[in-house]
């Protein structure tokens, strides 16, 4: 059933990676604590202006993490979660690795936006493993970043290269986290997530209906 | 224990590492690693180490050279897949070094833990995915919850910034990251930093990692590297 609320952007294509970064940054709100997870959630932060007073945290050990360092700016001492060197802002901190992972396990970060494989219509994540034999296990801080934040966005495509919903009944590969995605931010659309399952918030260059009919999924 | 010994080289200061240790090293990718205390125990020749570290060693430097001289049976780490790893990557897919991989934030907490003499805490992270199989999992308050335990060392190889002469650390940006977690959580904790100062000049307020952590500080010419490719 559509709500009458979700909005369709039918005069345009689907969002580019740069479009949806825009998209999801204005959703933030102005001086909230924020972790933007490796890839392509750091994107978001070229659209946050500092006067918006969004604090970011990177897992390494910072509050107020600022934009990647050019030239003589670069100290290796200083780096984001994706080891990228980085610059200061004004009233930044620093912080030990247990300070910085119980700032995210105790729920004071407001948003965390992460990248994903695949997401399940009531919220779990898989985006540490393919599951393929032979592939290296790495998870980093993606399990404690997935219950890191008051509430948890994901930002991907909404399918994969070969046609295929990443926003599924089930995940089919392995699990980051249960039911911790509350809000996924697709090149199609925008979805809040809950116990009960999807629901569509906004569409790009497609129409709910179209969009129902190409998800494995019953969209509320 | 006795107070901190200054030591004047890093061949001293790793002197009695025995094989078969747990070595907590420090460092998230190259921020932070004691290259040169590695480097030392590389010459030291300690064998069959278990390794806990962030990642498993970047290009051929620091932690990386550690397993290419094959001194390295396990390691435990959160993020051994990095675009520079091929040394632990080549190794791992011989089957050549165990591997444990730790969610980061267990990692560190499990290290508190030991350092702050906990006998075990229970942890959200890793509830209902294959990290938590085979763990004790209880409700509390209706969340879930999984039955994470210390990581003890007995060796922690650190850098920081500046150490007084009574073994006070201060560190320098993300370079702290695992530092004084593993400061506090192994037996014997050696310390290389960029400057050796006069004790009573690190203002107290600012002192990172108190003295009582720290058993061996040797200085070392500041080197620095970061990770190529990393994007």
């Amino acid at each position: 059933m559509t709500t009458p609320t979700v909005s369709e952007h039918l005069d345009r294509g689907p969002l580019s990676m740069d479009e949806l970064a825009e998209v999801i940054a204005r959703d933030i709100p102005a001086g909230s604590f924020v972790n933007l997870g490796i890839g392509q959630p750091t994107k978001i932060a070229d659209h946050l202006p500092a006067e918006l007073g969004v604090v970011l945290h990177t897992e390494n050990g910072m509050l107020g993490m600022g934009r990647k360092a050019e030239g003589d700016e670069v100290d290796a001492d200083l780096t984001n979660a994706g080891k990228v060197p980085v610059i200061e802002t004004p009233g930044c901190s620093y912080f030990h690795h247990a300070d910085s992972f119980a700032m995210m396990r105790g729920g004071h970060l407001d948003v965390c936006v992460l990248g994903a494989f695949q997401v399940s219509a009531t919220g779990d994540l898989a985006n540490w493993s393919t599951g393929k034999p032979g592939d290296i296990p790495a998870v980093g801080g993606a399990m404690d970043l997935a219950l890191g934040a008051k509430d948890v966005f994901v930002m991907m495509t909404l399918f994969t290269k070969s046609g295929d919903a990443k926003l599924i009944e089930a995940c089919t590969m392995p699990l980051t986290g249960v039911g911790c995605v509350s809000r996924i931010y697709t090149d199609y659309g925008v979805f809040d997530l809950s116990p009960q399952g999807a629901s569509v918030r906004e569409t790009y260059g497609i129409s709910v209906a179209e969009l129902a009919e190409r998800l494995p999924i019953t969209l509320l | 224990m006795a107070a901190t010994s200054l030591l004047e080289t890093t061949d001293e200061a790793v002197a009695g590492i025995e094989d078969g240790s747990t070595i907590l090293v420090g460092g998230f990718g190259l921020a932070g690693m004691p290259f040169d205390l590695i480097d030392a125990l590389i010459r030291q020749g300690a064998k069959d180490l278990t390794i806990v570290a962030n990642n498993a060693g970047n290009a051929e430097v620091g932690l990386a050279a550690l397993l290419k001289a094959g001194r390295v049976r396990k390691i435990l780490c959160s993020f051994p897949r990095q675009v520079d790893s091929y040394v632990f990557d080549e190794l791992y897919r011989d089957g050549k070094i165990e591997l444990e991989v730790v969610p980061q934030g267990n990692l560190a907490e499990r290290m508190r833990a030991a350092g702050a003499g906990i006998g075990a805490f229970f942890c959200p992270t890793a509830v209902g995915t294959p990290l938590a199989e085979g763990k004790e999992q209880r409700t509390i308050d209706g969340r879930e919850y999984i039955l994470e335990y210390p990581i003890k060392g007995d060796y922690a190889l650190i850098s920081a910034h500046q150490s007084d002469r009574m073994g006070n650390l201060v560190y320098r940006k993300t370079a702290r990251n695992f530092g004084p977690v593993m400061a506090t959580a192994a037996a014997t904790t050696i310390v290389q930093v960029d400057e050796i100062v006069e004790t009573g000049t690190l203002d107290p307020e600012a002192v990172v990692t108190p003295s009582i952590y720290v058993d061996r500080v040797v200085q070392v010419e500041a080197r620095h590297y970061t990770v190529q490719g990393a994007r």
